[in-house]
């Protein structure tokens, strides 16, 4: 009989009830994988994007050639900020499932994507986050005080009450407003390392956006002009596996690689243990270095797992199996690498108990700093007449009358 | 007859539509085995299969781009977007594609597409799961625009926007997806169980595309509404003791403007209400067409409610949402008219 086509349905590897399985993630040994030069044109290094950058072996030691140039205080301080993210996140979820704030969006298991990429960048370079890049903003100096305030739309909020929570920026911090709609935010890498090019600067930027959110057309147009342009930019995919319910199949992962998508167009890809922080440092680095030399764009896949729900609306339980985290191969990234500095003897069990007391503590009294600027039900408001601002530079006369006539209802009412 | 929540009811008239014709097909993000963020395509995937119930890459582009070709080798394709702020990157295969197929190959091809998404405020949703976006639909000629306002509605314009071979944008208020809502966050929810909109027969009826509803009788005025703010004109109008015709629009475009003209015609007031956005939105159509239709009858000028125009925010939901007390404020200009 002759084969006809059949539409083909993905499907992920266990559903609730089922033994996870990550057979199909295709893991190359710490160490294994050559690090080429960064001036090797992108046709030389196609394996990059099919095999794993690790450095990172299950026993916590460094291995091959990406272990990168970080002293044992840069490696503390990442171990820091990682745990800083996760507390703070746990804390957040908390105060959203008490109804003090409307939403909120963990980055658990994710935490070494945003502090290991982050800490390989320079300040002056330019990052477009995505929703689950918390770590980037807490890495740039944005203040916990300050992030609460926001995820609170309190008198203190950056956004003035205009964003869901989590919808950060970070003006001075180089780090851009994150938008609600998925991808958005590639194109504008892109174009904003074209105009550090035109203008003549180093500065590179660099984007996240999850495997899920590569089906839409932005991610497409921001990986041609970056290789038409030959743009300055870092491009990552973050594949945390779930894009809410759908698994990384219905994104295209089940063929090829995410970091094999930019292929087609010459631009490099590495794809990369994203639960290893030295391995996500390293790689980073490494397409900094070539984006500053002009050499162009480089795609970096971070294979990770998503920890927790899609955000506070979701209920993973529904579509995947409640325990496949703790199966997954490539473990956690906070306790690999305080495994890492334990092995190395700059780290133990009790300064690291002390430090998770000591973080808590901190987010305990931020939160208790953040809520004396107003909750969404007590305390302090913004200024109502505020709404009206900011829509245009200068606000034009029909916004003018709409503020009129809402203070005046307001006025009637009270 | 049975309860149904507005979720219940679509997942209802879905469910009767893919039993019944086996072309009908549901794509879009998370519909299948999870069955929607809303729960809307709940058990449909477990039942007709996961060729006929589609879990879609998030593109939403893609989607819209897809059931359009779907529907053109034969099959009836229910596009889901997840949330209608979401809808624009499918914005071209809509506006340029879908809309004039028919008009542009000389009536000879055609996509019968119907585009299912949840729309506006009131779940603190901030500017990314709260916008009204009808007005940009109901401006493009050969897309049928509806709004329900109850689960009754829903389910008989959903079937019927399945079975028509036009395409249609089925938006879905989510504010009232589980019960009615008249505008004050304060009180505690009610569901459908006790509004008659919640009564839904179990089987196949439907509810006309381009029909409006006149939902109250009155002398007076005339408000002229759809969607969530049915409900907040429904409440106003009980505590302002006006005597109101209330019309819920239903179908945006094309519009019933007969059941709008003998309305006006009778009660010489017009109030129009929505929640979305003021300027050039859907209010600003319904003004110029009984400004047309009933000049000689309007013994004030016709007035507008609407959402202010800036984005939708987080933290002044109830200052955005346009209302009783603004419906009332409307309600009482037009009728302090000379």
């Amino acid at each position: 009989m002759t084969p006809k086509s059949r539409l083909h349905i993905p499907q992920p590897s266990a559903r609730p009830g089922e033994e996870p399985d990550f057979s199909y993630l295709s893991l190359s040994e710490a160490g294994a994988v050559a690090r080429p030069d960064p001036d090797t044109p992108a046709s030389k290094i196609e394996n990059l994007a099919h095999e794993m950058v690790r450095v990172l072996d299950d026993d916590g030691i460094a291995k091959g050639e990406w272990v990168p140039d970080l002293n044992p205080e840069k490696l503390l301080k990442a171990l820091r900020m990682m745990l800083l993210t996760r507390i703070f996140d746990a804390r957040m979820q908390r105060v959203q499932r008490q109804g003090k704030i409307s939403f909120y969006m963990q980055s658990l298991g994710e935490e070494a994507v945003s502090i290991g990429q982050g800490m390989a960048l320079e300040r002056g370079d330019m990052l477009f986050p995505s929703y689950r890049n918390q770590g980037l903003f807490i890495l740039r100096g944005t203040s916990l005080v300050d992030m609460m305030c926001q995820c609170l739309s309190n008198t203190r909020d950056m956004c003035k009450g205009r964003q869901m929570p989590i919808m950060y920026h970070n003006k001075k911090g180089n780090v851009f407003s994150i938008s609600g709609n998925l991808a958005t935010q590639y194109p504008h890498a892109v174009g904003w390392a074209m105009a550090s090019a035109i203008k003549g600067e180093d500065h590179i930027a660099a984007s996240w956006v999850g495997d899920g959110s590569t089906a839409e057309a932005d991610f497409h147009y921001a990986l041609t002009f970056a290789a038409v342009y030959q743009a300055p930019v870092i491009l990552n995919v973050v594949n945390n596996q779930w894009a809410i319910s759908t698994f990384q199949g219905f994104a295209g992962g089940e063929r090829r690689s995410f970091a094999a998508r930019g292929l087609g167009l010459g631009i490099p890809g590495v794809r990369v243990d994203g639960n290893d922080l030295l391995a996500v440092y390293a790689v980073t680095d490494w397409a900094a270095q070539r984006a500053r030399e002009g050499r162009g764009p480089t795609l970096i896949e971070l294979v990770t797992y998503r920890g927790g729900a899609h955000s506070t609306s979701d209920d993973p339980t529904i579509y995947r199996p409640k325990d496949e985290w703790s199966s997954f191969p490539l473990g956690d990234p906070i306790e690999r690498l305080k495994q890492h500095l334990v092995n190395a003897g700059h780290w133990s069990d009790e300064q690291h108990a002390e430090l998770e007391a000591e973080l808590k503590k901190s987010v305990d009294d931020d939160w208790k700093e953040a809520i004396s600027y107003g909750t969404m039900t007590e305390g302090p408001r913004l200024n109502v007449d505020e709404m009206f601002d900011d829509v245009y530079a200068e606000t034009p006369a029909h916004l003018k009358k709409q503020r009129e006539q809402l203070r005046a209802l307001r006025g009637s009412s009270s | 007859m049975s309860q149904m929540s507005m979720i219940k009811a679509i997942n209802s008239a879905l469910d009767i539509m893919m039993q019944k014709d086996p072309t009908v097909v549901i794509l879009g993000e998370d519909v299948g085995y999870f069955g929607g963020v809303f729960r809307c395509t709940s058990g449909l995937q477990a039942k007709y299969g996961e060729h006929r119930v589609i879990d879609a890459p998030i593109a939403e582009g893609g989607i819209i781009g897809s059931a359009i070709g779907i529907g053109t080798n034969g099959l009836r394709p229910v596009a889901e977007i997840q949330f209608a702020d979401y809808i624009y990157p499918g914005m071209d295969q809509i506006l340029s594609e879908l809309a004039r197929l028919r008009y542009r190959s000389g009536g000879e091809f055609f996509s019968p597409v119907t585009v299912r998404t949840p729309c506006g405020g009131g779940i603190r949703g901030g500017q990314t799961h709260s916008q009204s976006p009808e007005a940009v639909f109901t401006h493009l000629s050969g897309i049928v625009t509806v709004m329900p306002s109850n689960p009754y509605d829903a389910k008989g314009l959903l079937i019927s926007a399945i079975e028509s071979d036009d395409p249609v944008v089925f938006f879905e208020p989510k504010r009232i997806y589980s019960g009615p809502f008249d505008g004050d966050p304060d009180k505690p929810a009610v569901s459908w169980s006790s509004h008659p909109g919640g009564e839904v027969p179990e089987g196949h009826y439907t509810v006309p595309l381009g029909k409006a509803a006149v939902i109250e009788q009155g002398s007076d005025l005339s408000i002229v509404t759809y969607g969530t703010m049915v409900h907040v004109v429904q409440a106003a109008v009980r505590k302002s003791g006006v005597s109101a015709d209330i019309i819920d629009v239903r179908t945006l475009a094309p519009l019933d403007i007969d059941t709008l003209r003998e309305s006006v015609e009778k009660t010489g007031r017009c109030l129009i209400a929505h929640e979305a956005t003021r300027f050039c939105g859907y209010g600003a159509e319904l003004v110029a067409t009984v400004q047309e239709e009933c000049f000689y009858h309007l013994e004030a000028p016709i007035g507008r409610v609407a959402g202010w125009d800036t984005p939708y925010p987080h933290a002044f939901e109830w200052e955005y949402f346009p209302g009783q007390d603004r419906v009332l404020a409307g309600i009482s200009s037009i009728m302090e008219s000379v």
